[in-house]
């Protein structure tokens, strides 16, 4: 059943999963909503790496390796973005990312 | 061959009293630091009389030729292994003379300042100075080469400016001590450039082997020819402008006169530094110097003036002088005339510090009738007058006599300058001593008082040294090629000397022993020659016009403007360029986050459309 659906619905999931991503990402004020925006991009790419090691190369399981490394990197990399929003929050009493803009000139 | 290291010890002692009294005098009481600095140049005073004695009687055999002797030498700056620059101790008749000649000379400025200085807040610098200046004195003559030798010239020209510049709160010694620098500096160059020439061609800075006349350093330059004249002529000339420089001749002569700023003392120890070749200059400067010592009334500078006379004597003595045996004879009159002078004329400056101490003035029109005021200083200052007019029997007759005696043998022109400057020599300096201690009767505000002993004994000693200094073998000492020879005194030379002399006398003691108006009615009758020497020739006009008119006109003022305009523009316009690129691109820092994505994202976009339909 599931070897009927073709590669290129994943294709177009993942495609949308990315850019509503990238749209979350740049259009979001909170940074809590924006971390999640990059969750989403990382997870459109997830299935991008499972889709095309099933088709492409049935027997084998780097994809499915890749990916588990990616979800590991971003638990990582979600870890380090909360901390630095709490320390945010604690200088800036909001986060919103607007108000964060002191590295400037 | 004797063992002379302990020579050493003559230049080194002066050299660590300067670091002591210049770190920690100031902790000391100004009498402390003034014995500090006596006693270690009398240590090697000492030394250096011991060095003379042994050099001279009991380390020679008679009969002999006198050798030089390599006391000690080390390998200072190992460049490569042709290259190597020395520093040591080079022992032969005329370093050993002039260490008997610096250290008394020396040794009398040091006591005598302890009495002249006093009371003066600077009194510790004053010595620690007066250290700096004997060791590099000594290190000078002590050279082994001709690099060490330049090396201590540059210092002898460092403690010169910083003694002129002792008063340094007075602007009128500031501007003189740079003077002194400057101008000797141009000197040195040529001094440098004629090291360089020498040593390039002959592979050697050694003075042994330089002045060996039948070495192979000789032979090998004196071939190589440049602009017509051999390589060996040209770097000796550029020496000798060194030497002139620093010794004041025409036409480097303008620093000395304004060097009067500095305490007087100096003087004494600053009179005997000539070295080098050409009788023309000398002579030239003998009676040029002579002239204008006559017409000016700040005693100190006829003083240098005379100094300045004196020393183209020397030059001129060992311009005509050949080498080895009788033909030597310029060579020794030289150096004779170098050692009696270097006496007489540290009497004269001593005798005119105690004056200028009692009257508290430079001026000739502000002294007179101090005879009774100030005996010692007048009678010293009555034989050094006689001394340098060449009256036998001082000193001053017998060297001048020898140099006479060369110029005679070599050339009648020279000669006849000789006679006259010896008779200006008698004129000027009795007009000065007349002017001194005869003349008019000045009304002083407070009556001026002898000078205290530690300032009068070492005018005693050397008034004695003037007396008796001529009665030295000085043939068979110090000569061209360590042979002594036979000399004797030509009286058909030296009664037309002694003559003149009397006559220069005798002329001004009839216009200046009392006040009479014949001075006045000479500078009259002589208006342009008087007005003309008076202002020293115009040679200081001359340099400012130089200076100011020529050189700071036509190359400097395009040089500031070049500087100015083209370098600093230069400078400045990338440094413009700069604060204004940052200015028109700080605004893409914003510090915003998203902005910042937005733009990743985009040229993430234009990059993947490039990639896809343009490639």
């Amino acid at each position: 059943m599931i070897q009927n659906i073709p590669l290129s619905y994943y294709l177009v999931i993942s495609t949308l999963m990315f850019f509503i991503g990238i749209y979350g990402f740049l259009t979001r004020r909170n940074l809590i909503t924006m971390l999640m925006s990059v969750e989403l991009i990382l997870n459109s790419v997830n299935i991008n790496f499972v889709a095309f090691n099933r088709y492409l190369y049935p027997q084998q399981l780097q994809g499915h390796f890749f990916m588990l490394i990616v979800i590991a990197v971003a638990a990582a990399e979600a870890a380090v973005a909360i901390a630095i929003i709490i320390n945010i929050y604690r200088n800036f009493k909001s986060i919103d990312v607007e108000n964060v803009d002191e590295m400037k000139y | 061959m004797a063992d002379y290291t302990y020579t050493l010890l003559i230049p080194l002692i002066p050299l660590f009293v300067f670091v002591l009294l210049g770190l920690t005098g100031h902790k000391m009481k100004p009498v402390v630091s003034g014995l500090i600095g006596t006693s270690g140049l009398g240590i090697s005073a000492i030394l250096a009389y011991a060095t003379a004695f042994k050099y001279f009687w009991t380390g020679h055999a008679a009969g002999t030729a006198y050798t030089s002797i390599k006391a000690f030498e080390v390998s200072w700056l190992h460049l490569t292994d042709k290259l190597t620059i020395h520093l040591g101790a080079l022992i032969d008749p005329i370093s050993v003379m002039m260490l008997v000649v610096i250290t008394t000379v020396s040794l009398m400025v040091h006591i005598y300042s302890i009495g002249y200085m006093k009371g003066d807040p600077g009194f510790y610098r004053f010595f620690s100075f007066l250290s700096l200046f004997s060791f590099s004195m000594l290190g000078l003559i002590l050279a082994t080469n001709i690099f060490q030798m330049y090396i201590f010239w540059e210092l002898v020209g460092v403690s010169s400016f910083l003694l002129i510049g002792y008063y340094y709160e007075k602007p009128s010694a500031v501007a003189a001590s740079k003077k002194a620098f400057i101008v000797t500096r141009f000197a040195d160059l040529g001094f440098l450039i004629g090291i360089l020439m020498l040593s390039f061609n002959t592979g050697t800075f050694d003075f042994q082997t330089l002045t060996d006349p039948h070495g192979p350093a000789i032979a090998s330059v004196g071939g190589a020819a440049f602009m017509g004249m051999s390589v060996l002529t040209w770097s000796l000339i550029f020496i000798f402008v060194g030497g002139a420089g620093k010794s004041a001749m025409f036409p480097f002569h303008i620093w000395l006169p304004d060097a009067m700023e500095g305490p007087t003392p100096v003087y004494a120890l600053a009179a005997p530094d000539a070295l080098h070749v050409v009788a023309w200059v000398g002579g030239f400067s003998s009676i040029f110097a002579a002239v204008i010592a006559c017409t000016q009334t700040d005693i100190k500078r006829v003083l240098a003036f005379s100094t300045m006379s004196q020393i183209g004597y020397m030059m001129l003595a060992l311009g005509v002088s050949g080498f080895g045996g009788e033909d030597g004879l310029g060579f020794m009159a030289s150096n004779f005339h170098l050692f009696t002078h270097a006496m007489f004329k540290a009497l004269l400056f001593l005798g005119a510090g105690a004056v200028i101490h009692a009257v508290h003035s430079n001026e000739i029109t502000d002294m007179g009738g101090l005879r009774k005021h100030l005996p010692i200083t007048h009678i010293t200052f009555l034989i050094a007058c006689l001394t340098i007019a060449g009256i036998p029997p001082f000193s001053g007759f017998f060297s001048k006599d020898e140099i006479l005696a060369a110029a005679f043998h070599s050339n009648k022109f020279l000669f006849a300058i000789e006679y006259i400057v010896a008779g200006l020599t008698a004129f000027y300096m009795f007009r000065l001593y007349y002017g001194i201690f005869w003349g008019k009767n000045t009304h002083y505000h407070h009556t001026p008082h002898e000078a205290p002993r530690v300032m009068t004994i070492p005018l005693m000693i050397l008034a004695f040294g003037s007396i008796f200094a001529g009665f030295l073998p000085f043939h068979n000492l110090v000569t061209s090629d360590g042979k002594g020879f036979e000399s004797h005194i030509d009286w058909m030379i030296a009664i037309p000397s002694v003559l003149i002399g009397v006559i220069g006398i005798v002329i001004a003691t009839i216009m200046y022993k009392k006040p009479t108006a014949i001075p006045d009615k000479m500078a009259g009758t002589f208006r342009n020659l008087y007005k003309w020497a008076h202002r020293k020739f115009y040679m200081d006009e001359v340099y400012l016009y130089v200076t100011r008119k020529i050189i700071f006109r036509y190359i400097s003022v395009p040089i500031a403007w070049f500087d100015r305009h083209i370098v600093d523009g230069t400078m400045n316009g990338i440094a413009g360029m700069t604060v204004w690129a940052a200015f028109a691109v700080k605004g893409l820092q914003s510090g915003k986050l998203q902005q910042y994505a937005f733009v990743f994202v985009g040229g993430t976009v234009v990059l993947v459309l490039i990639f896809v339909y343009l490639v």
